[in-house]
């Protein structure tokens, strides 16, 4: 496939590996942290964790989407389903995201008219084609999929499409990465950088890593290749001293951003004043709701949901797993009380979360040789 | 990763090691999509509740066909419903997939199909067309694969309690005396054998309700694979360890199953396993890995190691085989994960799917 393969050539792989080994001090141990779900995904696909020495280690940060959405968002949207008339749609992996009493999976198995869209253009289709019905979208993302949200929503609005409305769950990144840095016990060496979300912001906001927490920030394509080059770069900057943003991504990411994107954005959204994340709490003006010229398809108005805040579970501690404080194994409920099957924290919810992954893998990553 | 395991992470890793090798017990509280999918919901429904409900040596083995024995004959058995939508689509329908599908699991289990038995549940307002059209098809496919259809039953529901119409065929087969077969058979060092490209079926079908609107050529790979089993089997005979039809869940799930049941871990390599590049694409535009998709016309083969190049060349002459391939290995250790040299030059575990394949957002 071209403009593919190109950026999955194995040989390439290995000679950038070779490099990575050459930059590394051996006695020092290194973390860094991919800030996006989709690095880590990357990742697990094309096993780049296997090509880097044992001394660098690569630490899933919160850009999950789904993973971050706190359980009482998911029960509100699971209410908003069971509403008589209501047509639910939302995006496939955001079906099987717990809330605290079910998925929304489930709550189609026990008759809620849920659907899977792939854009929520999708859903503004469905809501013409049902006019007697209201149907709902459950808008969740980064700034990368906000725009499409922002799109949809301008344009049910030219049309008067009265019957479609929108829970906007959407979040910021640099909040949520800003409160990791704040931490006193961070622990993380440097940072791959969110491709998708700075084709849509630019790579301008992260310059806050460098300059105010003095560490190396990378922004990352999602090829291989891409990935490996970034962690490189990091890796370069930190042998030389140096602590810089730097974009790797340069193909698609300019500095500035999609500046008719941001501009969508501003007129549709408005920061809330602040959001609760799963596993980090709540943070300042890290999320997104419709601005007073969109109240009318705001489902969050027009429906009355428990809004309830149910808390994280006490003994979870995926905020400092996420800080690289601890290790998945070394959380109080890691394989008792939260396990895939039952996820209490963000981290396990996810398949690529970082408990999920060692739930999974661990025993596999600890045994480098296969016999 | 380097660093040395402790005490308390040794501890914990064997606790999750107990909490793996349990029995799956079926505990949700409703059916939901998930269960239909093929993946994990699936296996702790069908090893949680259904296998220990009708106990029985066959059912233990959870082949695709049990092996029943009548007066000394060796038969094999085996039921399959189809519930497609659309009922066409490139390269095939609703009722080729019916003859296939049971046709292909009692091959898969070492079996000569012999027979088949057809229920029809309709749906009130069928097009008669749309019937007939299906019935020609059932009967072309049967007389392709040499195998009468010699009972059958009718029910038509209510408008929306069926869509359109859903098949189930019954099939009973004769267990051919080459076959030597059996899921927990796999030894370490057998070579693992793909009978050609995959994902094609599964793609099609996607592509074909048009959700994605994406066009291409993709068609479905709907065949008996009675011919490719006879193959092998007469070219590797008892060194053919076991087959599978990668069916739902695509060849990942197939290969999980395997790992689990014979307690081996499965090493494949990514890099040679052949791909339409057209079903790469779809699946790369989707955020969907091949390995998981659907096939109707795919064998996935066990193979001791001194007889696998013979049984590969064997297949590959068998028409519809031509780019069947050796994917990987199977080895000790881990046992029950299937593990994957990607083309790239890592290495991952490819794990049984969780649910249905969709749709990464990020």
């Amino acid at each position: 496939m071209r403009f593919v393969d190109e950026y999955r050539d194995a040989a390439l792989g290995q000679a950038l590996a070779g490099e990575i080994l050459a930059t590394v001090d051996p006695g020092r141990h290194y973390k860094l942290m991919e800030v996006c779900g989709g690095h880590t995904h990357s990742i697990y696909k094309y096993g780049i964790d296997d090509l880097l020495p044992d001394n660098v280690e690569l630490i899933h940060g919160p850009g999950c989407p789904v993973c971050v959405i706190p359980m009482g968002r998911v029960d509100d949207g699971i209410a908003i389903a069971h509403q008589p008339g209501v047509i639910f749609t939302c995006f496939g992996d955001m079906l099987r995201v717990p809330g605290s009493q079910g998925t929304l999976l489930e709550a189609k198995a026990a008759g809620a008219d849920v659907r899977m869209v792939y854009s929520p253009l999708d859903a503004l289709r469905i809501a013409k084609q049902n006019p007697e019905r209201e149907v709902v979208f459950f808008a969740i993302g980064f700034e990368t999929t906000a725009p499409s949200t922002a799109l949809t929503l301008k344009r049910a609005k030219a049309e008067g499409v009265a019957n479609f409305s929108c829970v906007c769950n959407h979040v910021t990144i640099v909040p949520p990465l800003r409160a990791l840095l704040e931490s006193p016990d961070l622990r993380l060496d440097g940072f791959i950088g969110p491709g998708h979300v700075c084709t849509v912001v630019g790579a301008r906001p992260l310059q806050f890593i460098p300059a105010d927490y003095q560490r190396p920030v990378v922004v990352s394509g999602f090829e291989p290749l891409d990935i490996l080059q970034s962690i490189q770069m990091i890796l370069r900057q930190l042998a030389d001293g140096r602590c810089e943003l730097e974009n790797q991504y340069k193909r698609v990411v300019p500095h500035e951003g999609n500046l008719r994107a941001l501009e969508v954005l501003a007129e549709v959204f408005e920061l809330r004043p602040h959001f609760e994340w799963r596993g980090l709490g709540f943070i300042s003006q890290s999320a997104l709701r419709l601005s007073d010229a969109y109240v009318d398809l705001d489902a969050e108005v027009r429906f009355s949901t428990p809004g309830v805040r149910v808390a994280d579970p006490k003994a979870c501690q995926c905020g400092e797993v996420l800080k690289g404080v601890i290790k998945p194994w070394e959380c109080k409920v890691f394989g008792t009380a939260c396990t895939p099957e039952h996820a209490i924290g963000t981290c396990m919810v996810s398949p690529e979360g970082a408990c999920a992954a060692y739930y999974n893998y661990g025993r596999f990553a600890r045994e480098r040789e296969v016999v | 990763m380097g660093t040395p395991v402790t005490d308390r992470e040794q501890r914990i890793l064997g606790i999750i090691e107990t909490a793996r090798a349990k029995r799956a017990r079926f505990k949700d509280p409703r059916i939901t999509m998930a269960h239909g999918a093929g993946g994990r919901a699936t296996q702790t429904m069908i090893e949680g509740l259904l296998v220990p409900a009708f106990a029985s040596a066959a059912g233990a083995e959870m082949g695709d066909a049990g092996a029943v024995s009548v007066d000394a004959a060796d038969l094999a058995l085996t039921t399959d419903s189809f519930v497609v939508k659309p009922i066409r689509f490139p390269g095939g329908s609703i009722g080729e997939l019916a003859v296939n599908g049971t046709v292909n699991d009692l091959a898969m289990s070492g079996a000569r199909p012999v027979a088949l038995t057809l229920s029809l549940i309709l749906e009130e307002g069928l097009d008669s067309d749309d019937l007939r059209a299906e019935v020609e098809a059932i009967a072309a496919t049967a007389r392709a694969a040499d195998v009468e259809v010699i009972a059958g039953d009718t029910k038509v529901v209510q408008r929306g309690h069926a869509d359109q119409m859903y098949l189930c065929t019954t099939g009973l087969g004769r267990i051919d005396p080459r076959a030597r077969l059996s899921p927990a058979s796999l030894r370490p060092g057998d070579r693992i054998l793909v009978s050609g490209a995959i994902g094609n079926h599964g793609m099609a079908i996607m592509l074909a309700r048009g959700e994605f609107e994406l066009e291409s050529e993709i068609v479905s790979d709907t065949r008996s694979l009675w011919p490719a089993a006879d193959a092998l089997m007469q070219a590797a005979g008892p060194s053919l360890h076991t087959m599978r039809d990668a069916t739902r869940g695509g060849v990942a799930s197939v290969l999980n199953e395997l790992a689990r049941a014979s307690g081996v871990a499965i090493v494949l390599r990514e890099g040679d396993v052949p791909v339409d590049p057209a079903v790469a694409g779809a699946a790369e535009i989707l955020g969907i890995d091949p390995m998981y998709v659907a096939n109707e016309g795919k064998l996935v083969a066990f193979v001791a190691p001194d007889a696998a190049a013979e049984a590969l060349a064997a297949l590959r002459a068998v028409p519809g085989c031509e780019r069947a391939a050796e994917i990987g290995e199977v080895k000790t250790d881990p046992p029950g994960m299937v593990l994957v040299n990607t083309a790239f030059g890592g290495r991952r575990v490819m794990d049984q799917l969780v649910g249905d394949p969709l749709p990464r957002i990020c």
